[in-house]
């Protein structure tokens, strides 16, 4: 039998490879395309034999981009914001009341998880073709919001969860009304949730393709779908390029947040018991 | 503090009025009428399910009652929502607000009220004083002791002047020596005060070492309701004696009842009780009779005595000693029995064969269960 420290110190050695291994193929795709970002030429091809920034620029200044840029920025300020307000309502009204089909319309708020995303977005192109509504923004809102909501639903229903329910009691006990103990005591206290849950419909939002591509037109396109409009008809290395800068960007959004709005520090809320 | 023009002399603070709560099947107080005077330290005891802490929440408005009626100064408050009802309330974890400051925590039940910006100041830097935290203004609830939370959850109840203080096993989560100083404290704040308090607690000691007065409570029903002396030397039945304070348990026989005192024979003894209880017991029935330690008396084995039998055990607490003996005639457990001082550690070894007699009155009698 091998003794038992080389043994441990296989498993060790064997762990720490897998790991290695396991890290390198969730970053492959986008290293690979990071490098190919840089190539030259305009083809996309890996590795690179001449290194150039100018798809970059390239990237930056393609109208379609530009434009779906600032769509994409409008679609979710707004779907996340509803969706933010509307998984707010509902994951308090799971957690603090009882109602008939409590169980139903919660499953119903998290199907989109179980409905693929062409489903959603085909369901709301007929729709606004049969209530003669043109391809506008407030059909693209419409099916985010449906798309997102699951998951800020469940950010915040968790942060309820979370929430002592002591907090609001003592300052209710103190004389605040419901809507005090609410401005004052549970969204302060669930800003963590909330923010996060924020951030998270935001990303998905903003990189969503699938239900878009149905119901976004020409003058509503968002990036992932001008993007993919561009590949059907250029293979040049600027979707790589832009592609870089759409990690960066949402780095760096994340980053920001945890740092500067105090995520980390506010979510760490001591226990007193 | 304002008057309330009905109010009538001798009007309890707080009064419930047969209140009964159910949740779903359980019924977790049964017509429960408790009055609490104006100024008095009311302490509801039992152990844990016994409807204590439901009746705070009812007295509180966290929970509605299914029956009955609440008031509070003479005032029915059934319906009135929480934040109308001018309590001060301290929780077990203190939930102090972890987003506020000290100062920002005892100062909200005053913003809620719209007091104005110099008063509140004034007002939150008297009571900080009065409970020893000046100074600790800016500071934030995790970067508090235990002790300090405490203080300030008792501050922020304080401030706004308060009907009633509720208290929530406020004690739980503090070390023993730490308890024991913030008990004595928070007493004389509330004495100076002259603050209607109703507390909560698991703690018989506790609620013998505070109160006015004890409620004790079992299974949704207040057990026996009396000053702390009471409750500990006459209680109403074997559930208050069990519950409350350390007590043995023997089982006896009735030998006569008269109007105020009943005589029980225990092993050679004979000992006078209370009749009240056992006034429908025949002669000769079977009684359990309850014996506090301190009430039992440790004497030669040769000596008269009502029971014999030999020490098992020796807890050395300091200023008393414990002893465990078994006799095995008079009781299938062991005697707890209570020695003040420390000679019974020297005076009577381990395995010693000794007599245990009983010290008359004082005892509690109930017909056997």
């Amino acid at each position: 039998m091998i003794p038992r420290s080389t043994y441990q110190r296989m498993l060790g050695w064997i762990g720490r490879i897998t790991l290695i291994c396991i890290v390198a193929f969730l970053i492959l795709p986008a290293a690979v395309v990071t490098i190919a970002a840089f190539n030259d030429k305009p083809i996309l091809s890996f590795p690179p034999q001449t290194w150039s920034w100018r798809w970059f620029a390239r990237a930056l200044a393609y109208d379609d981009f530009r434009h779906g840029f600032f769509n994409g920025l409008i679609v979710t300020a707004w779907s996340s914001t509803i969706a933010l307000f509307v998984g707010a309502m509902f994951a308090f009204a799971i957690d603090r009341y009882r109602f008939p089909f409590k169980s139903l319309i919660e499953g119903i708020l998290v199907s989109p998880l179980v409905i693929p995303h062409f489903t959603v977005g085909l369901g709301f192109l007929i729709l606004a073709a049969q209530v003669g509504l043109s391809r506008g923004f407030a059909v693209v809102v419409a099916c985010h919001v449906v798309l997102v909501l699951p998951f800020v639903l469940r950010s915040i229903y968790v942060s309820l969860k979370n929430l002592d329910q002591s907090y609001e009691l003592a300052a209710a006990s103190l004389g605040a009304t419901p809507f005090r103990v609410l401005t004052t005591i549970t969204v302060p206290l669930l800003l963590p949730g909330l923010v996060s849950g924020w951030l998270f419909a935001a990303i998905l939002s903003f990189n969503e393709f699938t239900a878009s591509l149905f119901v976004t037109s020409q003058r509503t396109q968002t990036l992932p779908v001008a993007m993919y409009n561009y590949v059907r008809e250029f293979a040049d290395p600027s979707m790589a390029a832009l592609s870089v800068m759409y990690i960066a960007g949402t780095a760096a959004l994340i980053a920001f947040a945890t740092s500067f709005l105090g995520l980390g520090k506010v979510l760490n809320i001591e226990q007193t018991h | 503090m304002q008057a309330i023009p009905t109010i009538e002399q001798n009007e309890a603070a707080v009064r419930f009025d047969a209140v009964t709560k159910r949740f779903d099947d359980v019924v977790a107080l049964n017509a429960v009428s408790l009055d609490v005077q104006t100024g008095e330290f009311l302490t509801l005891l039992g152990p844990s399910g016994c409807g204590k802490t439901t009746l705070l929440k009812l007295a509180a408005g966290f929970l509605g009652p299914d029956a009955g009626a609440i008031s509070i100064n003479g005032r029915r408050v059934n319906e009135l929502p929480t934040y109308q009802r001018g309590i001060g309330m301290m929780f077990q974890n203190y939930a102090l607000f972890p987003h506020m400051s000290v100062a920002d925590n005892v100062a909200y039940g005053l913003k809620t009220r719209r007091v104005p910006k110099p008063e509140r100041q004034q007002r939150v830097a008297e009571v900080l004083a009065l409970v020893k935290l000046t100074g600790m203004e800016r500071r934030m609830p995790r970067q508090l002791s235990g002790g300090q939370q405490q203080r300030v959850a008792l501050a922020r109840a304080l401030v706004i002047n308060p009907t009633v203080l509720l208290l929530d096993e406020p004690f739980s989560a503090l070390d023993k020596s730490l308890r024991t100083s913030m008990q004595v404290e928070l007493r004389e704040i509330q004495r100076k005060l002259g603050l209607t308090t109703i507390f909560v607690t698991h703690d018989q000691s506790e609620a013998l070492s505070l109160s006015d007065r004890v409620a004790v409570m079992s299974e949704g029903r207040i057990r026996q309701l009396g000053s702390p002396v009471d409750v500990y030397r006459a209680p109403t039945d074997q559930f208050v004696a069990t519950f409350v304070g350390d007590n043995n348990k023997l089982r006896g026989r009735l030998l006569s009842v008269g109007d105020s005192d009943a005589v029980i024979e225990l092993g050679s003894a004979q000992i006078k009780v209370p009749s009240e209880r056992l006034a429908k017991l025949e002669k000769s029935a079977p009684v359990d009779l309850f014996v506090r330690p301190e009430q039992f008396c440790v004497v030669s084995a040769n000596e008269p005595s009502a029971m014999t039998g030999h020490v098992v055990a020796q807890i050395y607490q300091g200023g008393h000693v414990d002893l465990q003996i078994e006799c095995p005639g008079a009781s299938r457990d062991r005697l707890l029995v209570r020695s003040a001082g420390d000679q019974a550690v020297v005076r009577w070894p381990m395995g010693a064969t000794v007599g245990v007699s009983i010290q008359p009155g004082g005892c509690a009698a109930f017909p056997a269960e």
